[in-house]
């Protein structure tokens, strides 16, 4: 099993509806973020392009951070989840310093977080809050083992890219172009 | 100068709201409260039960589940999946439906104005005391000057009891700024048109259309939502987008064309649109021989409106303005040419929703598949009370022989009635005002001020401190919609469908329903006959009984569809429709206009432009805030906590300026910002104009997290460009240049 998930740059409109759905879900606290909104704009008026990411942990099946973390709080769980024992983090934030995406923030209560995949809901077989509530259907989400999948389908007939790919994470969020 | 009408801080006051003690009055409707869901959810850790509602935070009225642990206290709140209106997905601002109820800056308690030392101040009251007071000075304004001299400003759910009240009272002065500022110039342009309106949620079947048209509507940033979702699922079926708007909006950004037009040359386009569909013989000639009327007396008029003759004033190239007009005669009649929504912008606005009306019809999209389907609504029976009595004197009577097509009050126009002048005999003298924040909704806030200074008393219904609310007389909070019951909503969609809204806790502080509120006035007005039950919930169980539901049955599902009754989706090949207009027909050319002495078909003006170093203001929306509702609601300025205004990087170069500086924006009447707004150099915006997002820019330092935050683009409108045919507000005419100091602000000598 390979946890997964594709991002249609098309689609997204930037609501952040992910983010603070993920907020209410996580109990994240106010004016901290697991998921984010990216807006590139390109070109010179009026020959202008946007792309819109809903960004995210990339749960990288070589992932930086769990290689770093000293206490073991980082770590894999099945399907590839990257996960942080809030107990056995210490806060050194060595892995948000390693994560090329910036996805880690310190937790006002000591230690290191991030995006879960929803690990609670999917192992009910529930869609990750993000994906669950994003009004444009944007966010596709599935295991990549699993052929039929929503995102195994989606990754097959469309374009996509990976972000920071010479970083050599082997990030599993795709982005459809 | 001192004002009998001093903006009051509510804060000197403390916020001991709470130690007021509560009604005994039974808000819950006994013990149903807790029949709503028995199954419990477990999340992180707690056993969660969940309430039916239907979404305030904006006028789309989602409908969803409040969730609630066992402390009592909102977890969360998602969407309803059997609700047409969000498919179990909430917007932004839904999912953050928490926050308002959380927001420690809530009204909490009723305040009534009162000197003390010589300084006007508020000071806390019971319900009893406040709502008699109320009564008692309503009840003044209707003995000196007449009942008809009270006007009702509203919006949202609980408008109607208030209206209620009014009528009752024997004023039907109700006005919502949803018309005259918003709305209103595409309801007039649809009834000239097709004998109706377009109403909302807008019945656009853009899930099937193959051409979506949108003429400065951008939706993806208005979170519309239903229309948002169908926008996406028409991208992953291939749909063309086209996209008119002087800014790079996100729905341009995904269109396959966007025409990047000069502000205020709208109708130009539409009118060589026109031409090229009948010129080029491309137009849907089965409708336009079955339904419409006027067809040759169009063709004439548009003659010589080429696209060459608009590319002059649109900067839209000829072959571009051909092409696009090509691919919506070839998605024909799947082809949307949305109407709009907030169309106030030059005060010829109802002349160019007329256009995209007729647009629409030569088409041939209206009632057709991917084109507007034939909504409808669900009908629930008012329950008997006395008839009101028949009011002497209406706001109309303020402008004789104007704004006839008006369909609804102008919120704008009770204002300025407002101001006494001598040649009316009557001005308004006392407002009630429902869940609307004048100053920064109606334009021109010094006018607004101005108007408010003359009333002999304002009560203000909120839930949270407002600009609106410094300046009451006597204020009543509101609780939240996660903490009430209301009304059932029955807006239209492609099956009737009922939502109920139900209080998935105990009002927080002392505030109270909205229906409450008006209940009890109406009581103490000796109206109360016009509110013949002693609970909402009876009322909207008989209602519910009426139609074969119950609201035991709506307390468990919260959305229920119901069976049209209104025959198809789409009109049936050959149907024979008879339009609600003069002639009976789709009017091309309009009866009801030429009658009123306005032009029949729609003629372009030029409007002003900019002087030297001066940028068109054009404003709109972010899609995680509604107006400026929102501006404090802790989960929603988390995602966005200022507006900025958006700067060609061109202009920027020549101001030298530099993103995330502040500078104070003056407009052409020397009108300053209160409060700097932050740049933001992008090359999404034209070199002739400026935009920002409305709704920031918040004075009252109640709102602990919106106060200063940003500019108010509402300070900035102060030039208005009246519809003469309905009497909307047009906003888009204000012309604005930057301070890069702090403004030194001039002492009166």
């Amino acid at each position: 099993m390979r946890y997964a998930m594709a991002v249609d740059t098309k689609k997204c409109v930037g609501c952040s509806d992910c983010v603070v759905a993920c907020q209410t879900e996580n109990n994240v606290p106010i004016g901290y973020c697991r998921d984010w909104i990216v807006e590139n704009v390109d070109g010179t008026y009026p020959n202008v392009e946007i792309e819109l990411r809903s960004e995210r942990c990339n749960h990288c099946d070589n992932s930086p951070c769990v290689r770093c973390c000293p206490t073991g709080a980082s770590h894999i769980v099945e399907g590839g989840i990257v996960l942080v024992t809030h107990e056995k983090c210490i806060g050194c934030g060595a892995c948000i310093q390693s994560c090329p995406y910036d996805a880690r923030y310190s937790h006002p209560d000591g230690y290191v977080d991030k995006c879960t995949f929803c690990e609670h809901r999917v192992k009910k077989g529930d869609q990750p809050a993000c994906v669950a509530v994003c009004p444009t259907k944007c966010l596709y989400f599935g295991d990549l083992d699993d052929p039929y999948s929503d995102v195994s389908q989606v990754l097959k007939h469309r374009k996509f890219k990976v972000l920071a790919p010479e970083a050599g994470t082997n990030p599993q969020i795709y982005f459809l172009t | 100068m001192s004002n009998r009408r001093d903006f009051i801080k509510i804060s000197a006051l403390g916020l001991g709201g709470a130690a007021v003690a509560a009604s005994s009055y039974n808000l819950m409707g006994g013990n149903k409260l807790f029949a709503a869901d028995k199954k419990p959810l477990e999340f992180r850790g707690h056993n969660l039960k969940r309430f039916p509602t239907y979404c305030e935070i904006c006028f789309w009225k989602c409908a969803g589940w409040t969730y609630v642990n066992e402390n009592n206290e909102i977890v969360k709140v998602v969407g309803n999946e059997e609700d047409p209106h969000c498919n179990g997905r909430l917007c932004p601002r839904g999912t953050g439906g928490p926050g308002m109820y959380y927001d420690q800056d809530r009204l909490k308690t009723p305040l009534i104005r009162v000197e003390k030392d010589g300084k006007q101040t508020f000071r806390e009251a019971s319900w009893d005391e406040a709502l008699e007071y109320t009564a008692k000075k309503l009840k003044e304004v209707g003995e000196k000057h007449g009942p008809e001299c009270i006007a009702l400003f509203n919006h949202g759910s609980g408008g109607k009891y208030f209206g209620d009240l009014l009528k009752g009272f024997g004023s039907n002065n109700i006005a919502a700024p949803s018309f005259a500022q918003c709305r209103g110039p595409r309801e007039t342009a649809w009834i000239a048109t097709y004998g109706e309106e377009v109403g909302s949620p807008e019945p656009t079947d853009i899930r099937d259309t193959r051409c979506l048209v949108l003429i400065g509507s951008h939706i993806g940033e208005n979170m519309h939502n239903g229309q948002v979702q169908e926008m996406s699922d028409a991208i992953d079926k291939g749909a063309t987008i086209i996209t008119v708007d002087p800014r790079f909006s996100t729905a341009a950004s995904k269109s396959k064309y966007w025409l990047p037009i000069k502000p205020a040359t709208d109708l130009a386009l539409l009118l060589a649109w026109i031409h090229v569909l009948i010129y080029e013989d491309i137009y849907n000639k089965y409708f336009v021989g079955q339904y419409t009327y006027g067809f040759d007396l169009l063709k004439d008029h548009v003659k010589n409106m080429t696209p060459e003759w608009a590319y002059g004033k649109t900067t839209i190239k000829p072959d571009v303005i051909r092409k696009t007009a090509r691919e919506m005669a070839e998605a024909a009649p799947a082809v949307i040419v949305h109407p709009g929504r907030h169309v106030t912008w030059y005060g010829d606005d109802t002349q160019r929703v007329r256009a995209a009306a007729i647009l629409n019809a030569l088409l041939g999209s209206w009632g057709s598949r991917g084109g507007f389907y034939l909504k409808e609504s669900a009908h629930l029976p008012s329950i008997e009370h006395p008839p009101f009595p028949k009011p002497r004197r209406t706001w109309r009577d303020a402008y004789p022989g104007q704004f006839k097509l008006a369909t609804l009050a102008l919120a704008s126009g009770i204002c300025d009635a407002t101001i006494p002048t001598s040649n009316r005999d009557c001005s308004f003298k006392a407002w009630i005002v429902y869940g609307t924040n004048l100053p920064l909704t109606l334009p021109n806030m010094q006018n607004t001020l101005e108007a408010i200074s003359h009333l002999e008393f304002m009560v203000v219904i909120d839930t949270m401190p407002m600009e609106i609310t410094g300046y009451a007389d006597v204020i009543f909070p509101e609780c939240t919609y996660l903490e009430r019951y209301d009304l059932v909503r029955t807006s239209p969609h492609r099956d009737p469908y009922l939502a109920l809204r139900m209080p998935a806790v105990e009002p927080k502080y002392n505030s109270k329903p909205g229906w409450w509120i008006a209940k009890k006035l109406a009581e103490k007005m000796g109206l109360g006959d016009y509110f013949p039950y002693n609970d909402i919930t009876e009322l909207l169980d008989w209602q519910l009984k009426q139609v074969g539901s119950s609201l035991e049955e709506m307390q468990k599902i919260g959305v229920k569809k119901l069976d049209r009754k209104g025959g198809n989706l789409y009109y049936t090949r050959g149907e024979d429709v008879e339009f609600n207009t003069p002639s009976g027909k789709i009017e091309l050319f309009s009866n009801e206009l030429a009658a009123e002495n306005f032009d029949p078909m729609p003629v372009f003006k030029q409007h002003p432009e900019p002087p030297a170093g001066f940028y068109r203001l054009i404003y709109g929306r972010a899609p995680m805030h509604t107006f400026s509702r929102t501006a404090n609601n802790p989960n929603l300025t988390d995602l966005m906590k200022e507006n900025s205004v958006w700067v060609n990087p061109k202009v920027a170069k020549l101001w030298g300026l530099k993103t995330g500086q502040n500078v104070w924006l003056k407009n052409q009447d020397d009108v300053v910002t209160t409060f700097p707004i932050k740049v933001r150099i992008t090359e999404r915006i034209r070199w002739d104009s400026v935009y920002m997002v409305h709704g920031f820019g918040h004075s009252d330092k109640l709102l602990s997290r919106a106060y200063g935050k940003g500019a108010s683009d509402s300070e900035m409108i102060t030039h208005v460009m009246v519809d003469p045919i309905m009497g909307g507000t047009g906003m888009r005419g204000n012309f604005i240049t930057f301070l890069t100091e702090k403004p030194v602000k001039e002492v009166e000598s």
